[in-house]
């Protein structure tokens, strides 16, 4: 199996430079929100282990909701940052982009600060590298080349059962799952196997499999002991931190739509303030912990709790733990995202983002927040900042489609089979 | 806190029932050509809408109903800072901006470029008559009467086709009950499985909402001219409600492909039997109205006591979970899928946290679709062309009758309710996690990126080959629309006064 990682550079605008950033990026696509895959700056498509990435210019508007917290950020930075997920290591993708993509990247970074045009590209790139608070793969190990490979599996697959199907009505599902097969195996399409997975990859999720929860344990008298202080102070700032939730400008929610609903699946890019003080902080840290680990070891196979939708996503702290970002790939609409946040996993959202400035109220972490449906709509769309250029490997479908086409070709492979199951194969293509 | 029952009389007809015993009914697209005349008129004829008050009080002959869009409040001369109180999608409009025609499916043939009225040509007023009978004559007597403020843009007239669409399905069937007497608490561990009965704030602004919370909508301080005469907030006491007893209206001009319709399904089949077998799977129900899907024992929360009610209603698709009965992808279960808060419907302490933390069930479609209760909408349209059988319309001279829907609904949230159900249930290709099929009745046909058709339609049979149809034609096209604002009475006379 080969695990997928991801990868993010992140660097400052130069002054000045942000408006021609702006037309360059938009160079990429053929329309706002539509990449062109083989633009001349990062042909995407070229890079065949590449699942998702994007171009994102983090300029805040909402900078002066810290004042209601009583203080100031200074001299914000305006991050350029370019991010994506990969099969194999990060650090083999970037060199890969370097290689490949040289010239447009280096007038891309060429807006950034403390970037020089005859300087090594990917040194510069990997010294600006920022690793997640946490992150989320829908299905690990599934490759770009096995997604490409399934969908095309799929699509023949129905296409011999539509042909054949006046034939096959008379013969039992376990015939059809045979002769199926068969003709697979013959005319393909071809499905290479799985890669072995690399050693250190797993001996780090075997290791942080026992060692998170041992730490937890060890650490449990403590939080027994500190929990009526942790609760208490909790309770003191979620009944006093400000809320702000206006409904964001038509304008910014305008910039944002026209760039949503090309394709099945849309990115969402968000942007805030961490609440300020250690101790939002200091829980937000190990709430990233715990969240790290159950994506690493249960969530991660279809579904992030009940949500089942989103391809890929990450939290990653910037301006030295000051700012949060929250980027993901989804499925559907923008409103079917959030309908599916608040009825499904509302605490879970609560968790982290009610250490955000301005989140709506919550009760104990994990109440309230989000079920406060309107305030957290606007909360998120008003945090949100448009993403200039979006690319995914394989448009047009959802994770629905990878599962489902990951379970048609395990069925097919599989060795033995009942009748039942057959029948149940044969639907699901 | 004022139930929504004690209110019956500030609220319009339309919320309480469809007028189906008014057979006639014509719509009147308006546009305001003077404010000051137009607000006069507004005042004259607000004395005569219909309130539901009234409905339940005596017989109703004849009933008007009356509502605006925001380019109407504006045209009336209503402050942009009280229209900034409604909802975004309200005032943005339906054919307001290109990224919601992509999500409601607005494109090609049905783009809002080549509508007949809404988007570039949007009405102001919508001004709805109903009546037993004499439509005609009342219908000229009220033109006559409108006098120098307004201008008719269009006037859509309705044909009565005894409670059937044009392609010839029973229509209006299921619909969600609302719960006038205040008393439902939502949330509740009962709202694991599916239920019929819902919050009047899902469709009455100013009341709680399934959430039981308040949607927004312009709330004034009663120091504003003409606000001390609304009534108080529930949520902020200090402000006025002007959405209190309003609702948004939707509506939609389908026009339907009959012909087209009952030809492509006869080269489906040969048999009458087969080509009917074939329409009703695509709708969910059969023509006579009862589901394909199986009836339950258990009674549903808001089915009912009325026994044809029951009979056609008291299903959820968890009888059905293979679409052997119903094909996931028919309309009815597209359009409402029946679906409670957590798929296995009411449950220990904790499986219910095992399913929270999404750990408990395999079957990854298992969890695509829940918690319907939060995009129900009040259907309210009516029919427009001429009426032809099946029959009729597979003969090759037959002529084309023009038919359609002038599709309307009710709902307080026009994105989470109107909006979702379209472009997440019935416009998705992808809908319950299917693939390369939108809604057999409604969809454009359009491909999606990287050439994924979405012309298809697929019936699961027990073999386990599903059944699959390509290539399907458009069979309506949209050819007009708009959000209008369903004003309560006393919202109505408060944009009267300007
Ligand atoms: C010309 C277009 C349309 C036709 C011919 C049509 C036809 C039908 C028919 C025959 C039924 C079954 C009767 C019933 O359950 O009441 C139905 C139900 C329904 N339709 Fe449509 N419809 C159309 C457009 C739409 C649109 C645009 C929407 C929403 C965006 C919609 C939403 C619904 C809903 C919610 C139900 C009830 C489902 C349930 O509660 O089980 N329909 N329609």
């Amino acid at each position: 199996m080969t695990p997928q990682s991801c990868f993010m550079v992140a660097a400052p605008i130069a002054p000045g430079q942000e408006t021609g950033l702006r037309a360059l990026l938009a160079t990429m696509n053929t329309a706002p929100g539509a990449v062109d895959p083989n633009n001349a700056l990062v042909p995407f498509a070229r890079f065949d282990r590449l699942h998702v990435a994007r171009f994102v210019i983090l300029h805040d508007e909402t900078l002066d909701d810290l004042r209601l917290y009583g203080t100031t950020f200074e001299n914000p930075p305006v991050w350029l940052v370019f991010l994506g997920d990969c099969d194999g290591p990060a650090e083999a993708m970037l060199a890969e982009f370097a290689a490949l993509a040289g010239a447009g990247l280096t007038r891309i970074f060429g807006h950034c600060e403390g970037f020089s045009r005859g300087g090594d590209l990917l040194a510069w790139m990997q010294g600006r590298s920022v690793t997640p608070a946490t992150q989320y793969v829908n299905w690990v190990g599934r490759t770009v080349r096995q997604i490409r490979e399934e969908a095309a599996l799929h699509a023949a697959l129905r296409d011999r059962l539509q042909r054949g199907a006046a034939a096959f009505e008379a013969q039992s599902p376990l015939e059809v799952h045979r002769q199926l097969a068969a003709s697979v195996r013959q005319d393909g399409p071809p499905l290479t196997p799985p890669a072995p997975t690399p050693f250190p990859w797993l001996a780090s999720k075997i290791g942080n499999m026992i060692g998170v929860p041992l730490a937890l344990l060890v650490l449990l008298p403590f939080f027994v002991l500190g929990a009526p202080f942790f609760l208490w102070e909790l309770r003191r700032r979620e009944t006093s931190d400000a809320v702000i939730v206006p409904r964001p400008a038509p304008e910014h929610v305008h910039s944002l739509s026209v760039l949503e609903d090309h394709d099945v699946t849309n990115q969402f890019s968000a942007f805030g303030i961490v609440k300020p003080g250690r101790f939002r902080l200091w829980t937000l840290l190990f709430i990233f912990w715990v969240l790290s680990f159950s994506t690493r070891q249960i969530y991660t196979r279809g579904r992030l709790a009940r949500v089942g939708t989103i391809h890929f996503a990450r939290w990653v702290f910037m301006d030295d733990h000051r700012r949060l970002l929250f980027c993901s790939n989804y499925d559907g609409s923008l409103d079917s995202y959030m309908d599916d946040f608040i009825n499904k996993v509302a605490f879970g959202l609560n968790l982290v983002f009610s250490n955000g400035v301005g989140y709506p109220r919550t009760k104990f972490l994990l109440s309230g927040g989000a079920q406060e449906e309107l305030a957290f709509k606007y909360f998120l769309r008003r945090h949100q900042v448009p993403t200039q250029v979006w690319y995914k490997a394989y448009p047009g479908l959802t994770t629905a489609d990878l599962a489902r086409n990951t379970r048609i070709r395990e069925g097919l492979e599989a060795q033995t089979m009942i009748e039942a199951e057959a029948g149940r194969w044969l639907a699901m293509i | 806190m004022a139930t929504p029952n004690s209110e019956f009389a500030d609220i319009q007809g339309l919320l309480w029932s469809g007028y189906g015993s008014l057979k006639q009914a014509c719509f009147l697209l308006l546009r305001v050509t003077d404010a000051a005349a137009a607000r006069a008129w507004l005042r004259d004829v607000s004395e005569s809408v219909a309130t539901v008050e009234q409905l339940r009080r005596e017989h109703v002959g004849r009933a008007m109903q009356i509502a605006l869009t925001a380019d109407g409040m504006r045209a009336l001369g209503v402050a942009s800072t009280v229209i900034d109180g409604f909802s975004a999608e309200f005032i943005s409009g339906m054919a307001g901006e290109e990224g919601r025609s992509r999500r409601l499916g607005d494109v090609a043939a049905s783009a809002p470029s080549l509508w007949r009225w809404g988007g570039a040509q949007e009405p102001h007023i919508l001004l709805m008559l109903y009546a037993e009978e004499n439509l005609d004559a009342w219908h000229l007597q009220i033109e006559a009467g409108l006098g120098n403020g307004l201008a008719v843009l269009h006037r859509l007239p309705t044909t009565d086709m005894g409670g059937m669409e044009p392609f010839g399905f029973i229509d209006g069937v299921s619909q969600p009950r609302i719960d006038w007497s205040g008393e439902r608490v939502p949330g509740t561990s009962a709202d694991l499985e599916y239920g019929n009965l819902l919050t009047a704030g899902e469709f009455l602004l100013g009341h709680r909402n399934e959430y039981g919370r308040y949607t927004d909508r312009p709330l004034l301080d009663p120091a504003q001219p003409g606000a001390a005469s609304l009534v108080v907030a529930e949520d902020d006491p200090a402000r006025r409600d002007l959405g209190r007893n309003g609702s948004y209206l939707v509506m939609r001009e389908l026009a339907q492909d009959v012909r087209g319709f009952w030809r492509f399904i006869a080269a489906q089949a040969v048999h009458d039997g087969d080509r009917i077998a074939l329409a009703e799977a695509m709708v969910g129900r059969l023509m006579s109205g009862d589901a394909l899907a199986p009836t339950r024992g258990q009674p549903i929360r808001g089915v009912g006591p009325n026994e044809l009610d029951i009979a056609r209603n008291q299903f959820t698709y968890d009888e059905d979970r293979d679409g052997l009965r119903c094909p996931f992808g028919a309309h009815i279960r597209r359009a409402n899928p029946r679906t409670g808060d957590m798929p296995g419907g009411r449950q220990g302490l904790v499986t219910r946290l095992i399913r929270l933390l999404g750990l408990g069930h395999q079957d990854l479609s298992e969890d695509l679709i829940a918690t319907s209760r939060f995009h129900r909408i009040l259907r309210r349209g009516r029919e427009f062309g001429d009426r032809i059988d099946r029959q009729v319309a597979l003969r090759p001279d037959a002529p084309d009758p023009r038919g359609g829907l002038y599709f309307i609904c009710l709902n307080a949230n026009i994105a989470r309710q109107f909006e979702f159900i379209q472009n997440a249930w019935l416009i998705s290709a992808k809908f319950d996690g299917m693939s390369g099929e939108a809604d057999p009745l409604l969809g454009n046909r359009e491909p999606m990126p990287a050439d994924h058709r979405t012309d298809g339609f697929s019936m699961p049979q027990p073999s386990g080959v599903t059944r699959r149809i390509d290539g399907l034609p458009a069979f309506i096209t949209v050819r007009g629309g708009a959000y209008f604002f369903l004003p309560g009475l006393r919202a109505l006379r408060y944009f009267a006064a300007g």
